[in-house]
């Protein structure tokens, strides 16, 4: 803060030096003077409605809300004053004349702000001898649960839903005493990011349809994790009461969700204890029977001596689990893992397969392109960054399908090559900052190194690699992808690896919670599923292996940008599972082979000796080889194929969700304007 | 009481023709061009000087909100025109637009000049259907004379002026939320600070001005701002339009000196109160949203600004509501609380739930069903509102109950004693 920005002010008579561009509010928080509100929220538009934070300013004849009034230098500012202490217990007594007395049936109850401020603020009796106003609740889809007479009418939600997640759904409907809040003809809202108007509201109105009526916010024991359901690595507060989790909640992390997270974490929590897999089945005459861990062992003991597996890690699979599982398949030769189970194609640097663009960074961009990704069902973060940076005046540009999302986008083309578009070049010409993600859709189908390369050597032409910042961005959808390509979990083919493997011949599969397994050219093969869900995976499988969920475990994922994040464990696995980490090691015994680990933490000591930078968490790791240019750009006119069609069934725990079924049937098989209101 | 020859709005009544020919008889667009060509400076320091206060409610001097639109910004700047004239007992805006268009078109033109507007826009409240017919008659007729347009008057300023009808909310006549909604947002007012000289339509400079304020611009300028200074007090000079409405023998509309004593005002021009002065129980001096009078501060208080506002009321846009014995006072202010409820936006919380709560209560208060103690929780209510909201609409519906309670308490307890021995 540089010296000119600085003013004098005084608060409560104190004199205080603070930016000139604060506002009241927020120099009375710097001054330690708490400031009760409703409306006002750090990450949106300030409303000043509730009008809850009244301050008295010296030789103003009114009080003034804080959260809207600019500094001024020489302001006076008085929060403590008789006449504050009035204007604010009058708001609060309006704010709860018409407020239902139903705290004890209200699951905000524990975590309400107008519970906790009326306790400071209010009276302690009523004085209004009125009928209390009652509203009909409001259909806000299968997620939003809604109790509309509780609604205080601070718009916090309205404002989310069109300024983080760009779709104007909710709204203000009449006026005065009258005024409702509503969705769109009472629709869903049509957002991967709606859960987060339930933690926006600030009383009970808007709270969570399948944590209805579950629990009490001091019963529930809170675990801090990571959102694995996409690459972003949100972070993530599990709250659970014995063996269930019953709601997951954003945590802050201002570098990566701010205080977001998707729908699809955030109630897909059912779906992990659907169709589990609780303890070891063995297949017998085409059908799998239910088996024990010694009979399992047993077998495949014999299965895998000199035998030549192949083993495909998953999209959830933490480091710990990677780096064990190389661990073992050393002992079986080379080029036996592979995680780009999709095809993804990479270069052998870590640039060629990450968002090189710090999250944060994004919504500073003014030209976005984006080639065969659909941020908005394969990564909300990232998008609602893209929707920041369109406010801000940036182009989005689209090569790939002619995509819907929740800003306009400059369409050009299917293939690839449309990159040199005249239309684009004219606006790379203008820009000053322009980022390019391109996503699995393009990735997985690439047949040529040249192609990645010629993206790097586009991107140095175009001011997107230019002097220390790369704006070149790689996009999987998958939490585990960053990850196991810094273990190098991978075969040593640049384009189609997946595929190349499949024409060779391996006599054993062991799939880590890849659904892969099931594909037509293992059906020869002896077939082992580790994992935690029953699907088609485990059906085609001839052994299945309960393994623990990513909330029964510690484990650590590594996000799109290259960032380390531990996901901590919540509960004990269920049935019979058993770390991943635990099994190769009970058959690196049988075997006789060399696997010197004996508890967890010595896993993750091995595996921060091998690999230091990775276990370095909430810093983004610095690639250290970069990609030299080459002269000539060629792209090859491959088709796009979006690695993610349904956002609510994107992933095996997702399918068993009851909540995402719900979301499907009412939010995708229901286009806007086909069901009346 | 005012000579005939100082009138300003000289066909206020509608008696010769409103259009063109007419208006210039009456001597609309005379000298335009000579006004056009002074420095845009010199027109706000002459409205200045004339001390012409805004005739929208608040009476803050039309040449200071002039003066504080920012000089030479490069940026589009917005004259707009509040002709959404919905305060209960206000009817002179009506008139001007009825019968004597050019005088706010020529306004419009001198005004927007003065702030460097090119563009001017003049919010008629919906309702006014015939109204907006005879303006947009008029404005048709300037632009067909080149009185505005590309070169209007041939002074070398080129002005638009455009009618917007609003769709009857009392609110969109905040000057804020008349922004929104000319802007097609939800009538609800602005936050301020940023004040519309700074931030106002479409984010552009803007002066809102009133109707009446506008149109005597003209004249002002054609008679200089000494004539107009002379007549009225100190800070409440020139003329003012009236409306007195209620139980008087002969409701009007009337032109009269700004500072007329109310009784003379009565007396003179609405044929004296219904049933003689003494039958006379309060007057509401100016629009619904000011405090009533009680009979003995009527026989002497000025109609002016300062006057009204030092007997505990406000001139406001001068709609005089004269309320006699016949009529049951509480229930006069128990509509206008009704009034007020129906017409909050829901923005903000004090006025969202007060007036109704306000409302609610009133209606028991016609019953006689409140005892003292609620009437002090009423009194106290009305001041939670006051000054806790966005804008003034919560300070309007709390003061004509302040203005009640302050003068008939010891009425109001009388029925409830009544009221209570009778059950």
């Amino acid at each position: 803060m540089s010296e000119e920005n600085l003013i004098n002010i005084k608060i409560n008579h104190k004199d205080l030096q603070v930016d000139k561009n604060l506002t009241v509010m927020q120099a009375c928080e710097i001054a330690g003077e708490e400031i009760p509100r409703f409306c006002y929220h750090d990450k949106l538009s300030i409303a000043g409605n509730c009008r809850m934070c009244l301050v008295e300013i010296e030789k103003a004849p009114k009080l003034a809300s804080s959260c809207t009034m600019p500094l001024m230098d020489g302001m006076s500012i008085i929060t403590n004053s008789e006449k504050v202490k009035a204007g604010r217990k009058g708001v609060m007594e309006f704010l709860l004349i018409n407020h239902p007395l139903d705290c004890p049936i209200c699951d905000q109850g524990g975590e309400c702000d107008l519970q906790d401020q009326a306790m400071y603020y209010g009276f302690d009796k009523s004085r209004y001898s009125e009928n209390k106003r009652a509203v009909e609740n409001k259909n806000m889809g299968p997620l939003v649960n809604t109790i509309m007479t509780r609604c205080i009418h601070c718009t916090r939600c309205v404002r989310f839903a069109t300024e983080v997640a760009g779709v104007p759904e909710i709204g203000m409907l009449g006026r005065g005493e009258n005024a409702e809040i509503t969705t769109y003809l009472e629709k869903s809202i049509t957002s991967e990011l709606s859960g987060n108007v339930i933690d926006l509201c600030p009383v009970g109105a808007l709270t969570s349809k399948p944590y209805q009526f579950k629990a009490r916010p001091w019963e529930l024991k809170r675990t801090d994790s990571i959102d694995i359901f996409d690459s972003v690595g949100s972070n993530i507060r599990i709250d659970s009461r014995a063996q269930e989790i019953l709601r997951v909640t954003p945590r802050v992390n201002e570098s990566i969700n701010e205080e977001w997270i998707t729908d699809k974490v955030r109630f897909n929590y059912d779906g992990y204890y659907q169709q589990r897999i609780d303890k070891p089945y063995i297949k017998k005459s085409s059908k799998l029977e239910p088996s024990s861990w010694s009979d399992a062992i047993k077998i495949l003991k014999s299965k895998l001596k000199n035998s030549n597996p192949l083993a495909l890690v998953g999209e959830h699979t933490d480091l710990e689990t990677g780096f064990a599982i190389q661990k073992f398949m050393s002992h079986f030769g080379k080029d036996n893992i592979e995680c780009r189970t999709d095809n993804q194609s990479i270069l052998p640097i870590l640039d060629s397969y990450r968002f090189n663009t710090p999250i944060v960074n994004i919504e500073d961009a003014d030209l976005v392109i984006l080639c065969g990704t659909n941020p908005k069902i394969e990564s909300p973060i990232i998008n609602h960054k893209i929707f920041k940076s369109y406010n801000s005046g940036a182009e989005v540009f689209n090569i790939g399908d002619d995509i819907l999302l929740n800003y306009p986008t400059h369409y050009l083309g299917e293939s690839l090559s449309e990159l040199n578009n005249d239309l684009l070049k004219k606006h790379l010409k203008k820009a000053t900052n322009p980022i390019l993600i391109i996503g699995s859709g393009f990735l997985n189908q690439l047949n040529s190194n040249d192609t990645i390369k010629s993206l790097f050597s586009f991107a140095s032409k175009n001011k997107i690699i230019s002097d220390g910042k790369n704006n070149l961005n790689f996009l999987s959808p998958y939490a585990s992808r960053v990850g196991q390509l810094l273990l190098g979990n991978t075969s040593p083919d640049n384009c189609q690896p997946y595929t190349k493997l499949k024409k060779k011949s391996f006599d054993t599969i062991l799939s880590f919670g890849s659904e892969h397994i099931a594909d037509s050219a293992f059906k020869e093969s002896f077939k082992v599923y580790f994992g935690h869900h029953g699907d088609e995976g485990a059906m085609s499988a001839d052994i299945v292996l309960p393994t623990p969920l990513y909330t029964e475990k510690n484990g650590i994922f590594i996000n799109i940008e290259g960032r380390p994040q531990e996901a901590k464990k919540c509960h004990n696995p269920i049935g019979e599972a058993k770390e991943e980490w635990k099994i190769l090691k009970e058959l690196s015994n049988q075997l006789s082979l060399n696997f010197e680990i004996n508890t967890f933490d010595e896993l993750r000591q091995d595996l921060s000796h091998n690999y230091p930078n990775l276990v370095n968490f909430h810093e983004i790791i610095i690639s250290s080889n970069k990609y030299e240019d080459q002269s000539n750009i060629s792209f090859e006119g491959s088709s796009c194929i979006y690695p993610i069609q349904n956002f609510y069934m994107s992933d095996i725990i997702s399918k068993n969700s009851k909540t995402m079924a719900k979301c499907v049937e009412d939010i995708l098989s229901k286009p806007l304007l086909e069901k009346s209101a | 009481m005012l000579k005939p020859q100082d009138r300003v709005f000289q066909n206020l009544h509608g008696q010769d023709d409103a259009f063109l020919e007419g208006a210039r008889k009456r001597g609309s667009w005379s000298n335009t061009k000579e006004i056009l060509s002074k420095e845009q400076n010199e027109v706000i320091e002459l409205v200045k000087s004339s001390q012409l206060r805004g005739r929208g409610g608040a009476g803050f001097s039309t040449g200071l909100k002039w003066s504080f639109m920012p000089k030479d910004t490069g940026k589009q700047h917005y004259l707009v025109v509040n002709a959404d004239e919905s305060e209960p007992g206000t009817c002179k805006d009506r008139e001007i637009i009825r019968n004597d268009p050019h005088m706010l078109i020529e306004g419009c033109l001198i005004a927007s000049y003065a702030i460097q507007a090119t563009k001017c826009y003049i919010y008629i409240r919906g309702e006014y259907h015939y109204e907006y017919l005879q303006l947009e008659k008029a404005i048709q007729e300037a632009y067909d004379k080149n009185l505005i347009g590309k070169n209007a008057c041939g002074s070398g300023f080129d002005f638009d002026l455009y009618v917007h009808r609003g769709a009857g909310a009392y609110i969109c006549g905040e000057e804020t939320a008349l922004l929104e909604s000319l802007e097609g947002k939800k009538g609800q007012p602005r936050l301020k600070p940023p004040f519309p000289a700074g931030v106002g339509l479409y984010g552009m400079p803007t002066t809102i001005n009133n109707v009446e304020s506008i149109a005597v611009v003209p004249t002002i300028l054609r008679r200089g701002p000494d004539w107009f200074k002379s007549i009225g007090k100190e800070n409440n000079t020139g003329t003012k339009i009236f409306c007195i409405s209620g139980n008087v023998n002969n409701p009007c509309t009337v032109e009269e000196e700004m500072g007329i004593p109310l009784k003379e005002l009565i007396e003179k021009h609405a044929g004296g109160v219904e049933g003689g002065w003494n039958n006379l129980k309060a007057i509401i001096p100016g629009g619904s949203s000011t405090p009533m009078l009680a009979k003995d501060v009527c026989e002497t208080v000025l109609m002016n600004f300062d006057d009204l506002r030092a007997n505990g009321s406000g001139l406001g846009t001068a709609g005089v509501i004269v309320v006699n014995k016949d009529n049951n006072i509480t229930e006069v202010i128990e509509r206008f609380a009704h009034f007020y409820k129906h017409e909050s936006c829901g923005q903000c919380t004090p006025c969202r739930e007060g007036t109704g709560w306000m409302f609610r209560m009133m209606q028991k208060l016609v019953r006689g069903e409140i005892s003292p103690e609620q009437i002090e929780l009423l009194e106290n209510v009305t001041k939670q509102v006051e000054g806790h909201t966005i804008c003034a609409l919560g300070d309007a519906a709390a003061w004509p109950i302040q203005g009640l309670i302050k003068n008939f308490k010891s009425e109001l307890i009388k029925n409830y004693k009544k009221k209570l021995k009778a059950s």
